[in-house]
């Protein structure tokens, strides 16, 4: 069969056109639904226009024509084969995604606070036996003094030292937290070495820095200064790590039979609901965190801090553990 | 030597028919990306703005709201732009790319969010060089979130009919008259070559008198390895004339 360009692109050119006004009148229009009969049009257009480019693809070489219709073909392709269900905002379905993606991938977690227990545990000994290791294990400028000297110092404050800037520490918070979240989720493509690292630093640091002022028997300071974002703060990064561990599964696939594509096609709503779910989290704790954390008996007493924070851990664990339970 | 990586990506439908994509080169990627982030610059003077703005009332809050909003600029522009543009943001439109999901579906806003949210580690230790040695070397040239999120980049065709008369004018074509062997050059003549032959000819005023006889020539004997038309048949044809008759075949005017 020889195909006569001019007159193959005479007789189909019409149908071509057609097809293409549907699919941009599909791309402007999203949340449109197709009437049956628009769809059994647009089949048939995806149909000829298919067996025009398959009619080429043996008999011409003809690159500006082959073009035009591999595109056609492709984005009719696109939303006829498309099964899965077109993305819109549901409020509700989002309020729920979370708590339910994160109770779908409990072992992942379970790897993620163990690795960081395991962290705590590790600088707790370490400062424990070694209290000059503080400097290498904590380097952050805060955290060197004496736990004495810094309860004294705040406990004994005669002005806020955040006034006028608690909105932007705040701010900085957030979005430190943020980061640091997003990066151990994203470290999950190392097959989770990354995200193993960072969570183990982590729990490091916090084992650290409770060994150092519970050794000096400031438990309540600590308690008081750390609970009240800290119970928000700490589960939205142990998130972040389930979802490396999440990820890193799906790059693994341990015996299943499901290819690499298809295992990270299957987890990506999941890790997006659960990446979503810490950011918010980590914006509630920013915020707790300038205007509440910082602020120590007598202004605020130890027990309401405490109070509070448990509160907070009660509500999140009530919330993952069975919002959105069918 | 070894071939070099596969510049498009084929997908077969269940219809049994192959449409491919071709995939946008890093340096592309790079191009595009440079203007993008010059976008999220242009966002942060603005921001700026605003927060100066909004200082001469409350400092504090200022500094808050500069902080958040340049924060989101980054985080949220390419996903927004992905999203409400079908896989596009400024610099990609630009360069006429488009993220598409890799088995040719419709781009879901979980994937655009995953590919967005992993350049924190593409862009390690700095200038996305394991995002960049990843695309180089990966078989789609997909970074880590394109791989994480089943994307591909893929440079857009602009999808326009071709113009016959330009290239294939309705002329007397000796090799017409022997449409056996016309059917089997058409058959055999790759798209590059005839892409090629089609560019020397647009452009073959431009060149020097020298340099076009010989791309000619070459082009010529191309075509003629492919089949071998009786000697009545192109006896008077040049080099040039030739090529252009093959275009007609190819393009299929009389």
């Amino acid at each position: 069969m020889i195909v006569d360009i001019p007159r193959f692109v005479a007789a189909e050119r019409p149908y071509w056109d057609e097809l293409r006004s549907m699919l941009d009148r599909m791309d402007t229009e999203p949340e449109r639904r197709l009437a049956l009969a628009e769809i059994q049009r647009l089949h048939y257009l995806y149909e000829r226009c298919s067996a025009g480019l398959a009619r080429l693809d043996t008999f011409s070489t003809n690159p500006a024509l082959r073009g035009l219709l591999e595109t056609l073909v492709a984005r009719a392709y696109s939303e006829i084969h498309e099964t899965r269900e077109p993305q819109k905002i549901r409020w509700k379905a989002i309020l729920v995604a979370f708590p339910r993606a994160f109770r779908r991938h409990m072992g992942a977690f379970r790897l993620s606070l163990g690795i960081t227990l395991l962290g705590c545990a590790f600088g707790w000994f370490a400062i424990r036996m070694d209290p000059h290791s503080k400097a290498v294990l904590m380097p952050f400028q805060g955290l060197l003094n004496s736990p004495a000297e810094r309860v004294h110092e705040e406990e004994t404050a005669k002005s806020d030292r955040l006034s006028g800037s608690k909105a932007s520490f705040s701010a900085e918070l957030m979005t430190h937290n943020i980061q640091v979240t997003v990066l151990t989720l994203a470290m999950g493509m190392t097959f989770g070495v990354g995200t193993l690292i960072l969570l183990f630093y982590n729990g490091v640091i916090l084992g650290a820095v409770a060994a150092d002022y519970i050794s000096a028997g400031f438990g309540a300071f600590l308690t008081g200064w750390l609970l009240p974002h800290g119970s928000i703060e700490i589960p939205a990064i142990l998130l972040g790590g389930q979802g490396g561990f999440i990820l890193a599964g799906a790059l693994i696939g341990w015996g299943g039979r499901a290819s690499r594509s298809e295992r990270l096609r299957a987890v990506a709503p999941d890790l997006f609901a659960i990446v979503a779910g810490a950011a918010v989290m980590l914006v509630w704790a920013g915020t707790i965190e300038a205007f509440i954390s910082q602020y120590h008996q007598p202004v605020i007493p130890y027990g309401l801090k405490i109070a509070f924070g448990a509160c907070e851990l009660v509500a999140l664990t009530a919330f993952l553990g069975w919002a959105g339970r069918e | 030597m070894k071939p070099a990586r596969p510049s498009r990506l084929s997908i077969e439908t269940p219809e049994g028919v192959v449409f491919s994509f071709e995939l946008a080169t890093p340096v592309t990627r790079a191009l595009a990306w440079s203007v993008d982030a010059a976008a999220i610059a242009l966002g942060g003077i603005l921001v700026g703005q605003i927060s100066q703005l909004v200082s001469k009332v409350n400092t504090d809050v200022a500094g808050a709201v500069s902080v958040v909003s340049y924060f989101a600029i980054q985080m949220v522009y390419a996903i927004a732009l992905e999203w409400r543009w079908r896989g596009q943001t400024i610099g990609k439109r630009l360069f006429g790319l488009r993220v598409i999901d890799v088995h040719g579906l419709r781009l879901q806003f979980p994937q655009i969010a995953m590919r967005n949210l992993l350049r924190f580690v593409d862009m390690l230790p700095f200038f996305y060089l394991v995002g960049g040695l990843t695309a180089v070397f990966s078989r789609n040239a997909q970074r880590l979130g394109d791989m994480a999120a089943n994307t591909i980049v893929t440079r857009e065709r602009k999808g326009e009919a071709p113009d016959l008369e330009q290239i294939a004018p309705a002329k007397y074509n000796s090799l017409l008259g022997q449409p056996h062997l016309a059917a089997r050059l058409r058959s055999l003549v790759t798209p590059e070559a005839a892409a090629l032959a089609v560019r020397a000819v647009t452009l073959r005023d431009g060149y020097d008198p020298r340099a076009r006889i010989a791309l000619f020539r070459e082009l010529a004997a191309h075509f003629r390895s492919l089949v071998e038309f009786p000697e009545e048949a192109v006896e008077s044809l040049t080099d040039e004339q030739y090529v252009r008759c093959v275009l007609r075949v190819i393009y299929g005017a009389g």
